[in-house]
């Protein structure tokens, strides 16, 4: 924390670059486009969110819910953890569902978990104020809390992208579209 | 005087010839003052053979007068007969071989050692120039030792051996009749020790001297309990072996007699040598220092921080407090607590934040005032990230007060506050008037996965605002204690409602974090 504020922009780093590591997945599921971002705290607990090329945030899109029910008969609203060991807690896999975000233009959007562990909690607020999702998606517009296993902290996220590899990713999706058109 | 009278005559008589030693035989008597215990064990040993010996010619005398007394002499003989190890008979009583037959300084069947050599002068002054020589401060001792755990059936055998020869004469002989072996053995040690140290013992002292006597030669005496009673002896993870006391008393008072005697002798047998001594050990119990610290570092922890075996910074608030002590006291190790804590990053100004440290098995205890007030100047004048005050022994449990007060107290904090939108004084005056305000803090991601998640109310008590610039300002909060300031601040993802940001509808952030006071009113408060 620095001592001496200077400019009116931030000079230090946001409260998510102070005790977060940024994990991507591109095109999760194979549908294009559709980027997570993984924010990893250093106590292991990771935060699931949009990444910002993800086609909800785009200008025009609206969304018009958001719903935790992920079947007929498993909403991710009934997770229940108790205790310092999180007793009850749904189990996830990278591909397990978290939420459906159904948008006015008819598209439809399953939200992946991305990272094996427990689910902690998910995030409410986006229920009844889902525009929170496209205003601040990295930090109040979340879409999961997941507490990976102890052992697997380091290697669940082998097989995410960093942040210099996501911004590649961006790159060569913009220059394939600038190239086909 | 002597302390056995003509209706123990039998009773001395079958022990002393089993084998049993002359303070055992006393404690099988019911001898219940301490005098005779304290005899030395080779006057001991003639005054009873005297007894014994009149014993022999008031029985011939008898002899020819009633005829019970014959039956119960015919049958002492035969007992003792039965029980003797190589199946001889024991020659006549009429010729006094009895008496003589027995080794006079021979291993007690019943207490292997214990109320022979070790509880005389020899071996307690053993003691006590280790005592001497580990070079513990202190006014007063406890003594504990701790006995092999079949001494428990030697006891037992010894005990049903007696009751069984006290039912030959109508006599019944409960468990509470004889005298402990632990109790005889204090009776005799403490003098002993109280003379050699100078000091008194004391049940309630802190200072512990404890031996520990081990019998190798017996160890499975108790082995037979387990197959009879096997519920009694479950092996736990902390235990070396599953024949504890405890577990053997247990296994004692539920065996049948009859069982009993059919795996064990009674009485037992003589055993070779004598206990051996495992350990002798002093300690003394733990001490108690409070005081207040401040803490003027970002870059301090208040305990060590270690990730995966590996050292985060080089100190913390427990250490530069705690060595200077441990030397001081000359004790083994500490423990450190406090009334709450603070982060890494977080200044502890003001009057300080009130602590505790235990220190275990401490050699120095006894210090002046004065010198409590030198040891302060030395922990204050070696680190500039830390101060103390306020030092001063206390007692355990006055570090309750301390923890008593973590949750219902007041404390305050002072925040330097960055705001993303431009601010004017008058945009932020308004958190001013705010008082007792109830927030909701879900517990935040940086401690979840220690501690259980819940949403806990926690109320702002009132905030002061102190305008810096366009994007920042100061906030001086008084708040109960457990808010979490920085989540109160930043909001955490939306996790902690309302705050400051929410409050201002802006996205704010916590750049400094200082806690301004502590509101405990314990330990007091000491003069300069």
């Amino acid at each position: 924390m620095a001592t001496e504020p200077e400019a009116s922009e931030p000079v230090v780093p946001s409260l998510v670059d102070r005790y977060f590591t940024r994990w991507y997945k591109a095109d999760v599921k194979g549908k294009p486009c559709e980027d997570h971002c993984i924010l990893q705290h250093s106590n292991r607990i990771c935060v699931i969110t949009l990444a910002g090329s993800h086609p909800v945030l785009q200008s025009g899109k609206t969304i018009k819910s958001i719903s935790y029910q992920i079947s007929n008969n498993c909403s991710r609203l009934q997770n229940k953890v108790s205790g310092k060991f999180k007793r009850g807690a749904q189990f996830l896999t990278e591909l397990a569902p978290l939420c459906k975000i159904y948008c006015s233009d008819g598209e439809e959007y399953t939200i992946s978990s991305c990272v094996r562990g427990r689910l902690m909690e998910v995030n409410e607020n986006i229920l009844h104020k889902p525009s929170i999702l496209q205003e601040k998606p990295s930090t109040e517009g979340y879409i999961a809390v997941v507490l990976p296993k102890f052992e697997e902290s380091k290697s669940i996220t082998e097989g995410l992208l960093t942040q210099k590899q996501y911004e590649e990713v961006l790159v060569k999706r913009i220059n394939a579209i600038t190239a086909t058109t | 005087m002597f302390p056995l009278t003509e209706e123990n005559k039998h009773v001395a008589q079958l022990l002393f010839n089993t084998g049993t030693c002359p303070r055992c035989i006393f404690r099988f008597c019911g001898v219940d003052f301490h005098a005779p215990y304290k005899l030395s064990y080779k006057e001991l040993l003639n005054e009873l053979q005297k007894f014994l010996e009149m014993e022999k010619d008031e029985l011939i005398l008898e002899v020819s007068n009633p005829p019970p007394k014959k039956i119960r002499l015919q049958e002492l003989e035969d007992s003792t007969d039965n029980l003797s190890q190589n199946g001889g008979r024991i020659s006549g009583i009429d010729d006094g071989s009895i008496v003589c037959k027995n080794p006079n300084l021979s291993v007690c069947n019943v207490c292997l050692g214990i109320l022979q050599e070790f509880c005389e002068k020899d071996f307690i002054n053993k003691v006590c120039q280790k005592v001497e020589a580990s070079g513990f401060e202190f006014t007063n001792l406890v003594f504990s030792v701790s006995f092999p755990p079949q001494l428990s059936v030697r006891e037992h055998a010894a005990w049903l051996l007696v009751k069984q020869e006290m039912g030959k004469q109508n006599l019944s002989l409960g468990r509470n009749d004889i005298v402990q072996l632990k109790e005889a053995y204090k009776w005799i040690a403490h003098p002993l020790f109280s003379e050699e140290l100078g000091v008194p013992i004391d049940g309630k002292s802190l200072f512990e001297v404890s031996v520990v006597f081990a019998h190798p030669e017996t160890v499975e005496d108790c082995h037979f309990l387990a197959a009879i009673c096997p519920d009694c002896f479950k092996p736990a993870k902390n235990k070396q072996s599953v024949f504890t006391r405890m577990a053997v008393m247990k296994a004692l008072n539920k065996i049948k007699e009859e069982d009993f005697r059919k795996q064990f002798p009674c009485p037992p047998n003589s055993p070779k040598a004598v206990c051996t001594v495992l350990e002798i050990e002093c300690a003394h119990g733990a001490v108690f220092v409070a005081g207040r610290y401040n803490k003027y570092s970002r870059n301090l922890p208040q305990t060590p921080w270690i990730i995966d075996g590996e050292r985060k910074l080089e100190s913390s608030v427990e250490e530069l407090i705690s060595d200077h002590l441990l030397r001081v006291f000359k004790a083994e190790s500490f423990n450190f607590s406090s009334s709450g804590r603070e982060d890494v990053d977080v200044r502890t100004l003001g009057n300080g934040r009130p602590f505790a440290i235990e220190l275990v098995n401490p050699h120095r205890v006894h210090f002046t005032s004065q010198e409590i007030k030198e040891l302060q100047q030395k922990i204050n004048s070696s680190s500039n990230k830390i101060q103390v005050r306020d030092l001063q022994l206390v007692t355990r449990e006055a570090i309750g007060h301390m923890k008593e007060g973590e949750e219902e107290k007041t404390k305050t904090y002072s925040a330097l506050i960055w705001t993303n939108e431009a601010i004017q004084k008058k945009d932020i005056e308004f958190l001013n008037d705010i008082k007792d305000l109830k927030i909701d803090q879900k517990t935040p991601l940086r401690v979840l996965h220690r501690r259980p998640l819940a949403v806990r109310t926690r109320t702002i008590h009132s905030m002061e605002i102190h305008y810096v610039d366009e994007h920042h300002f100061r906030l001086h909060l008084k708040t109960q204690a457990g808010t979490y300031i920085k989540e109160f601040v930043h909001g955490d993802f939306g996790r902690t409602k309302p705050n400051i940001g929410s409050l201002m509808n802006v996205t704010a952030d916590i750049l400094e974090l200082d806690v301004e006071s502590v509101d405990v009113d314990w330990p007091p408060a000491l003069d300069d």
